[in-house]
């Protein structure tokens, strides 16, 4: 833990300000991103897991820069992007790829697949006429798709041979960092699995390092080395994967999402836990603790205080009053964690 | 004596498209009894949402069934007139999709909706409508109910907005509810929520459910039993147990596999390899030939039928040539 993280978020934040009324004087602020702090070391995956609205995808593309930032900072092998400007950015951005969720709305479908490879050849390389095809065929070939197909069109393939060759596009550069967002949600189980195992692969070739945003557990516990829980724009835990998954959570939140993952395995089930309510509305959030409303454990002082994100031992961090008023009563958590 | 609610037998739909004509359903034949919770399991175009439309007699446009009965309460749903349909609509079956969102009327009040399709299908007035409605809210255990009658749709959640379209569904008394991915729009946290709601429904309504799905866990978790869809026909079908943990047929045994689990974080996933038939090409013999690891030249030859694979006691049957004709049977 103590190398040097290729990406290192502090503090970034990301609101989101809705006018409103006749003169457009009454505002509206959605902390979309709310002081979010974590680290991704070289050939880290870091899963970043929450439901609708917590703020998942915002956070990657904020990473990016694909959304300006509120404030905070997000540094890549030690440079602040957020302050770079023009060249500088540019030739940033190079390291940086995304993949995002439908690929049939993630392409033009005018575009060509060489055109949809080639773009970002041609806007940060030299490469022009046929050294420019040659280099996207064999990025093609690299996600095991034809070189031939590169005179079709989009129409033409199915969800998981797009995957594929978005993931192409977002290699075409030798990214070091790529944000996935759910690439695989809207593909079909069997073809599912074809695409983790090629991101599993590429990541294991070329040394690269995923945020792999997603909804889905199972998914994100099978390529993840540390996963961050979301919710309402905060990450409340944040924990190996092993920790998180074999029965170490720590935060109520996370244990309700997890039990609430339906398993075709009985002997994998956890017993249900059924949360009331919904998610509050992002623009409004309750007082406190974000997750109070809904807690089942909730105490006196969630509805009054904010917790903080803590270590809660062994590099497990987590924000819940009920955590860190158990370890005063001299319940060691760490050791909890390490058993 | 004729424990089936609902049986699907040997139906075929078919698409005219541009592209040609589409063969969405194929010989697809199962039942749904009395009081259970059957799920219709498969990936995308295997012809799951077709069959649950045909079940109302509401196949789109451009599509018609070319083959096969539908049988409710004894009676096929497909030889229906206008009206006889108008009436078995609503009272005997009812439908629920998968974004809420989209089968709400953005104008009116959910009450009000509710309440237009008490009285299409019953003879009551405004005010017996009106009780009928909250008690409905109540039974899917919509909070303050009263409240919930006067809101419009877009002031309710995903979770509230499918449990006042699962109470729409269940106000006229149908015994058979058709839920075609209804959690699949939903959160985790709410997809239980909603889960838990149909299993209790099931046994205080006295229902029947076919609860359609691509998701493996929802319906292990929900079903009692379960029918596995590969290219408009079902190739494995029985008890969930009996499907899920003693799998017969190579493509149930293929989704089940390429699903991640604990055990296999890390790992190289099990995947089918190529892609699910488009429907448009005329298949020989199995239709999962082409993907099969145990791929034999029978199997070319001639489509394999639904044959019992599980004793006496149950109903489990799979089509496929792995396995010999139980003669005892």
């Amino acid at each position: 833990m103590n190398q040097k993280p290729l990406i290192d978020v502090r503090n970034l934040s990301v609101h989101f300000v809705s006018h409103r009324g006749l003169v457009r004087r009454s505002t509206r602020t959605v902390r979309a991103v709310d002081d979010v702090s974590l680290r991704i070391q070289n050939q880290e995956t870091l899963g970043v897991v929450g439901e609708s609205g917590c703020g998942k995808t915002t956070l990657g593309r904020a990473i990016l820069q694909l959304v300006a930032p509120t404030s905070g900072q997000v540094l890549v092998d030690g440079e602040d992007v957020l302050q770079l400007r023009g060249e500088a950015l540019r030739r940033r951005r190079r390291d940086m790829q995304m993949v995002f969720q439908n690929p049939h709305s993630s392409f033009d479908p005018r575009f060509s697949i060489l055109k949809v490879v080639a773009e970002p050849l041609i806007t940060h390389t030299d490469l022009r006429g046929e050294a420019l095809t040659a280099r996207s065929a064999q990025v093609l070939q690299q996600v095991g798709m034809s070189g031939e197909i590169l005179f079709r069109y989009p129409h033409e393939f199915s969800g998981g041979q797009l995957q594929r060759i978005a993931v192409a596009r977002a290699l075409a550069l030798n990214p070091k960092f790529m944000v996935l967002d759910e690439p695989t949600s809207a593909l079909d189980v069997s073809v599912q699995a074809q695409i983790i195992n090629l991101l599993q692969d590429l990541q294991q070739d070329r040394k690269l390092t995923y945020l792999f945003i997603s909804h889905d557990l199972s998914v994100v516990q099978h390529i993840s080395d540390r996963i961050a829980v979301m919710y309402l724009g905060k990450v409340v835990e944040l924990s190996k994967t092993q920790a998180i998954f074999s029965g170490f959570a720590l935060h109520p939140y996370t244990q309700a999402l997890l039990s609430s993952v339906p398993m075709v395995e009985p002997t994998a089930r956890r017993e249900r836990i059924i949360l009331q309510g919904t998610v509050p509305n992002p623009a409004d959030p309750p007082a406190g603790c974000p997750f109070h409303p809904r807690c089942p454990v909730a105490m006196d002082i969630c509805s009054r205080v904010e917790p903080e994100l803590q270590d809660a031992g062994d590099g497990h961090l987590v924000s819940c009053h009920l955590v860190y008023s158990q370890e005063k009563q001299s319940h060691n958590i760490s050791h909890r964690i390490k058993k | 004596m004729n424990d089936n609610l609902l049986s699907v037998e040997n139906l075929h739909v078919r698409f005219n498209t541009y592209a040609g004509q589409v063969h969405a359903v194929n010989g697809m034949t199962f039942e749904v009894r009395r009081r259970e919770i059957f799920g219709l399991v498969g990936e995308s175009g295997c012809g799951k949402s077709v069959t649950g439309l045909a079940i109302v007699n509401m196949i789109p446009s451009g599509g018609r069934v070319v083959a096969g009965r539908v049988m409710l309460h004894e009676r096929n749903v497909l030889q229906m007139s206008k009206s006889e349909l108008q009436q078995v609509r609503g009272s005997q079956v009812a439908m629920i999709f998968q974004d809420p969102t989209n089968s709400l009327n953005p104008v009116f009040t959910v009450g009000d909706q509710t309440v237009r399709i008490i009285r299409q299908h019953m003879p009551l007035s405004e005010q017996q409508a009106h009780r009928r409605a909250i008690e409905m809210f109540e039974a899917v255990a919509l909070p303050d109910p009263e409240r919930i009658f006067r809101t419009y749709p877009h002031q309710l959640s995903g979770g509230m907005q499918q449990r006042v379209m699962i109470a729409m569904a269940l106000s006229c008394g149908a015994d058979l509810l058709i839920a075609d991915e209804p959690t699949t729009a939903l959160d985790v946290t709410i997809q239980a929520q909603i889960l838990a709601l149909l299993s209790d429904l099931r046994k205080e309504q006295d229902i029947s459910i076919l609860l359609i799905s691509h998701n493996l866990g929802v319906v292990a978790e929900t079903c009692d039993r379960v029918g596995v869809a590969y290219a408009g026909r079902i190739v494995e079908i029985g008890r969930i147990e009996e499907v899920l943990f003693n799998t017969k047929h190579p493509y149930t045994q293929g989704l089940l596999a390429a699903l991640p689990n604990p055990a296999s974080r890390k790992t190289a996933l099990q995947s089918i390899p190529g892609d699910v038939p488009d429907g448009l090409t005329a298949l020989q013999g199995c239709p999962f030939y082409p993907r099969c690891p145990h791929a034999m030249e029978v199997c070319l030859q001639a489509d394999p039928q639904l044959i019992p694979v599980g004793g006496p006691d149950s109903d489990h049957r799979v089509a496929c040539y792995l396995y010999p004709e139980d003669d005892s049977a």
